[in-house]
C-alpha cells in the first residue's frame, strides 16, 4: 500500500484486491541464483564494495544461520524451502536519488503504486526498494542541511562507516534467531537514518518495498538512530504480486532510541498470499525516551513479527500496537515484546485481530520487568474479532516480573461477529457485506485512526477490500 | 410517498429454538394510519416486530407477510429496510468505533438509491444539514455525529436515536418496539410530537408497542390491538386503551 491519491483510483478501477498484484517485467542487472552458498555471500559483499568487517559479519552470521534450528513454536514454517530461494536481485547498477533516472519499467511499477507522487504531498522523505536494493531515495533538502540522514542502508554504511559501525547489530544480535541470522548473512538494502540532536522531523519518511520476481527473498535491514531530543516518524509499506510458489520476506531492523527522542515506526504489510513475512524488530528506548510501534499485518502466508522495546532508562515509555486481518490460508502471528531494564517506566501494548474463513491470528506477547525496575506501569489489551466458525485465534500472552512495586493491566477479548450487531445494521438498509465491513471497520478504528490520515483512508479501503466477497 | 401501501399479515406462526412463540397473527396496516399493540409480557409484541423485520433467529414456520405485492418473508432483512420497513429496537444495538453519522449516511443513501434508480447519493455536507435540523427538533446533542452507534448513549438518547434514523431514512412502515422506554415526560413529549409530524409529513404508518397511556394518547392511533399467547386477540379504537387501562388485560384474556 502506502501512497493514497493514486492507489486509490487503482484500487477503484480495478476493484479487487489484486490491484496491487500485477508483475513487471525487468531486465535485471545481476540475479544469483537459487539457493544459499558462501560463494554467493561473498558475491554480494563484493558487488556492493564492502570493507571486510562487513564480509566477515557476513560469513559468521551463515554460518550461526546454518547451524540454529527453526523456532519451534509459532506459526507453520514448513513450506519454505531455502534451496528455492533466490537471495539476491540487483534491478540496477546503482541507487538514484532523481526519480528520472530510475529504469523505466522499475518507475512504472512505483508510478502504478503511486510513488513518489505522494512525496511532494505529505513526506519528507522517501525510499523505493525492488527487489534487494534500494532504487531511489531523496530527503527533502532542508533536511539534509539540518544533518538528517537517510539512505539505503548500504549507503549509509558506504557514507557513514563509524556511526553505522556503532549502532549496526547491537540492538538485535546475528544469534538473536535463525531468520535474524540470514537477514544478517544476505542483507540488502533498507533504510540508513540518522536524525541530529533536537531535531524534529515533522512530515513521515517514508519507504516502499516491493518484491517483483518469483521466489525471491527480500533481506532488507533497517537502522534508525535518533540522537537526543530528536523526533521522527518512519513509515514503511510493502507489496508484492501474487504467484503459485512462495517468496521469503526477512527484515531486521534495528532503532536506537536516545535520551528524550521519540521515533514512531508505523508498518502497512499488504504481501501477497505467497510470502512468507519473518521479521525481527527491535527498538531500544533511554532516559525519558520514547518509542512508539504501530504495526499493521494484511497480507503475507504467514506472518511472524513481535516488534519489540527495551525500556532501558528512567522514564522510558513504549507502545506497541498491532492490527491483525487474517483471511483464507493466512496466520499472523504478531503481537509485541517490552522489557521494562529501568524504573519509572511504562509500556502498552494493544493488539487486535480480525480472522475469517479459516484465517488464523495469534496474539504472542511479553511483558519482563526485571528485578531493581521500580514503579513500572504496564497495560495489555488484545481484542480478537472472528467472522465466522472456520476461522480461529490464539492468544499467548506471557507476564514476566521480578519486581513488587509493578502496576499491571491485562485484559483481553475474544468476539465473533455479532447477529445482534448485524441484524441492527442490516435493518437500516445496508447490505450484510456493508454491515460486516462497517464492525470491522469499527473494530479496528482505534488503531487505525492513529495513521497518518492518508494512510488511514487508505488501510480502511483495503479492509474494506477484504471484506468483498466474504458473505452471503 | 403518495400513494398508498399495505403492510397484510395473514396468519403469521413464528417460533425461536423450537418455541412457538407466534401463533396465527394477522393485521393490515396502511399508510397514514396508527397502530398501536399492547399485551401482557411474553404475548409475543416484541418477537412480532422483530419477524416482521427478518431477525436470523426467528424461523417463520407458516402464513404470510406482504408489502402491497412484494413478499417480505422472501426478502433479506436489508431488502425488507430498502422495500420501507423499519424498526425502532427496544435495546439499540452498540456498534463501537462506527461513527453514526457515516453509518447513518451510509444507510439512507443505500436505501434511498436502492428504491429509486435515479437517487443520487447525497453529500456529507447536505446530509450532515438534514440530519441537525433533525437533531434539533429531537433535542439531541450534534456531538452524537461523531460518535460511535449508541455507544456512550443513554437510554433515552438511543430512543431518540432511533427515531432519528427513522426521520432520515423515509420508511413506509415504521415499527417501534417500546420507544417510550427510559424516556422522561420532556423527552416523551418531544419524541412523541416528532413521530406525529413524520406520520402526517411522510404519510408513514406507525406500529407502535407501548404500555403507555401517555404515549398512546399523544399518538392517537386509529387502532389498538391486544396481543396474548401469540396472537391478535381483539382489535377496536382508542377505546379500548381506558378499558386495559381499568379491568387489566385478563379481562379480555378470559373471551
Amino acid at each position: 500500500m502506502a501512497v493514497p491519491q493514486k492507489t486509490k483510483k487503482l484500487l477503484a478501477n480495478t476493484g479487487d484486491s489484486s490491484a496491487f498484484s500485477f508483475k513487471t517485467e525487468t531486465k535485471s542487472f545481476f540475479k544469483a541464483p537459487r539457493g544459499l552458498t558462501e560463494e554467493l555471500i561473498r558475491e554480494i559483499s563484493a558487488f556492493k564494495n564492502e570493507p571486510k568487517w562487513m564480509l566477515d559479519f557476513r560469513l559468521n552470521a551463515y554460518k550461526v544461520f546454518l547451524k540454529e534450528s527453526m523456532p519451534k513454536w509459532g506459526a507453520d514454517l514448513s513450506g519454505i524451502d531455502f534451496e528455492n530461494i533466490r537471495y539476491y536481485v540487483r534491478p540496477q547498477d546503482k541507487a538514484k536519488t532523481k526519480w528520472e533516472d530510475v529504469p523505466s519499467e522499475i518507475k512504472d511499477t512505483f508510478d502504478k503504486l503511486g510513488i513518489p507522487e505522494a512525496e511532494r504531498k505529505f513526506l519528507a522523505g522517501t525510499g523505493a526498494q525492488f527487489e534487494s536494493e534500494m532504487v531511489y531515495h531523496s530527503v527533502q533538502e532542508n533536511l539534509s542541511k539540518l544533518g538528517v540522514i537517510f539512505e539505503s542502508t548500504d549507503d549509509g554504511l558506504k557514507n557513514h562507516p563509524e556511526l553505522f559501525k556503532k549502532y549496526f547489530s547491537t540492538i538485535i544480535p546475528v544469534r538473536d534467531n535463525k531468520f535474524a541470522a540470514l537477514n544478517s548473512a544476505v542483507w540488502s538494502g533498507g533504510s540508513f537514518i540518522y536524525i541530529p540532536k533536537g531535531v524534529h522531523v515533522e512530515l513521515p519518511l517514508q519507504a516502499y518495498f516491493r518484491i517483483n520476481t518469483e521466489n525471491m527473498g527480500q533481506f532488507e535491514r533497517t537502522l534508525i538512530i535518533a540522537d537526543e531530543g530528536s523526533s521522527v516518524h518512519y513509515v514503511e509499506g510493502c507489496t508484492a504480486p501474487t504467484y503459485s510458489t512462495d517468496s521469503l520476506h526477512s527484515a531486521v531492523v534495528e532503532i536506537m532510541v536516545m535520551k528524550g527522542a521519540r521515533v514512531q515506526y508505523t508498518t502497512i504489510q499488504n504481501w501477497s498470499s505467497n510470502v512468507y513475512n519473518l521479521v525481527t524488530k527491535r527498538a531500544v528506548a533511554q532516559e525519558d525516551a520514547q518509542m512508539f510501534w504501530l504495526d499493521c499485518n494484511l497480507g503475507s502466508k504467514v506472518t511472524m513479527k513481535y516488534p519489540s522495546i527495551i525500556l532501558s532508562g528512567k522514564r522510558a515509555k513504549g507502545e506497541i500496537q498491532s492490527l491483525a486481518f487474517a483471511a483464507h490460508g493466512q496466520h499472523q502471528d504478531a503481537g509485541g515484546k517490552v522489557i521494562h531494564l529501568a524504573s519509572d517506566t511504562s509500556s502498552t501494548i494493544v493488539s487486535k485481530s480480525i480472522s475469517k474463513d479459516n484465517g488464523r491470528s495469534t496474539y504472542r506477547g511479553l511483558v519482563k520487568v526485571v528485578k531493581g525496575a521500580k514503579n513500572v506501569k504496564t497495560r495489555v489489551v488484545c481484542d480478537a474479532l472472528m467472522l465466522d466458525s472456520t476461522s480461529r485465534s490464539d492468544t499467548y500472552p506471557t507476564m514476566d516480573i521480578r519486581e513488587q512495586d509493578v502496576a499491571v493491566a491485562h485484559e483481553a477479548t475474544v468476539a465473533k461477529i455479532g447477529e445482534e450487531e448485524l441484524f441492527y445494521l442490516m435493518s437500516r438498509g445496508l447490505t450484510e457485506e456493508q454491515a460486516a465491513t462497517m464492525i470491522v471497520n469499527g473494530f479496528a478504528a482505534p488503531i487505525v485512526k492513529q495513521l497518518p490520515m492518508e494512510y488511514a483512508v487508505e488501510l480502511n479501503r483495503l479492509l474494506a477490500l477484504e471484506m468483498t466477497g466474504s458473505v452471503g | 410517498m403518495s400513494k398508498k401501501t399495505t403492510l397484510q399479515i395473514k396468519n403469521l406462526h413464528a417460533s425461536i429454538d423450537g418455541i412457538k412463540i407466534l401463533n396465527g397473527v394477522s393485521l393490515n396496516v396502511s399508510s397514514g394510519e396508527v397502530h398501536v399493540i399492547m399485551g401482557q409480557n411474553g404475548s409475543g409484541k416484541s418477537t412480532l416486530l422483530s419477524v416482521l423485520m427478518g431477525h436470523p433467529r426467528y424461523s417463520v414456520d407458516g402464513g404470510s407477510i406482504k408489502l402491497d405485492n412484494l413478499n417480505i418473508l422472501k426478502m433479506s432483512v436489508n431488502e425488507r429496510a430498502q422495500a420501507g420497513l423499519f424498526l425502532g429496537f427496544q435495546h439499540p444495538q452498540v456498534v463501537a468505533g462506527v461513527s453514526y453519522g457515516n453509518f447513518l449516511r451510509t444507510a439512507r443513501n443505500t436505501v434511498a438509491m436502492a428504491r429509486d434508480k435515479k437517487a443520487v447519493a447525497v453529500s456529507p455536507m447536505d446530509f450532515a444539514k438534514g440530519m441537525k435540523a433533525e437533531m434539533e427538533r429531537l433535542k439531541i446533542d450534534p456531538i452524537f455525529i461523531s460518535r460511535s452507534v449508541n455507544e456512550g448513549f443513554s437510554g433515552g438518547e438511543k430512543k431518540k436515536s432511533e427515531v432519528l434514523q427513522m426521520a432520515m431514512l423515509e420508511p413506509k412502515i415504521a415499527f417501534l418496539d417500546e420507544i417510550d422506554s427510559g424516556l422522561d415526560i420532556d423527552a416523551l413529549k418531544i419524541v412523541a410530537k416528532e413521530l406525529v409530524a413524520l406520520h402526517k409529513k411522510q404519510k408513514m404508518a406507525l406500529v407502535v408497542v407501548s404500555h403507555n397511556p401517555k404515549l398512546i394518547a399523544l399518538l392517537s392511533p386509529k387502532k389498538v390491538h391486544v396481543m396474548s399467547k401469540g396472537k391478535v386477540v381483539k382489535s377496536g379504537g382508542k377505546e379500548l386503551v381506558k378499558q386495559i387501562e381499568k379491568l387489566g388485560y385478563d379481562a379480555f384474556l378470559k373471551k
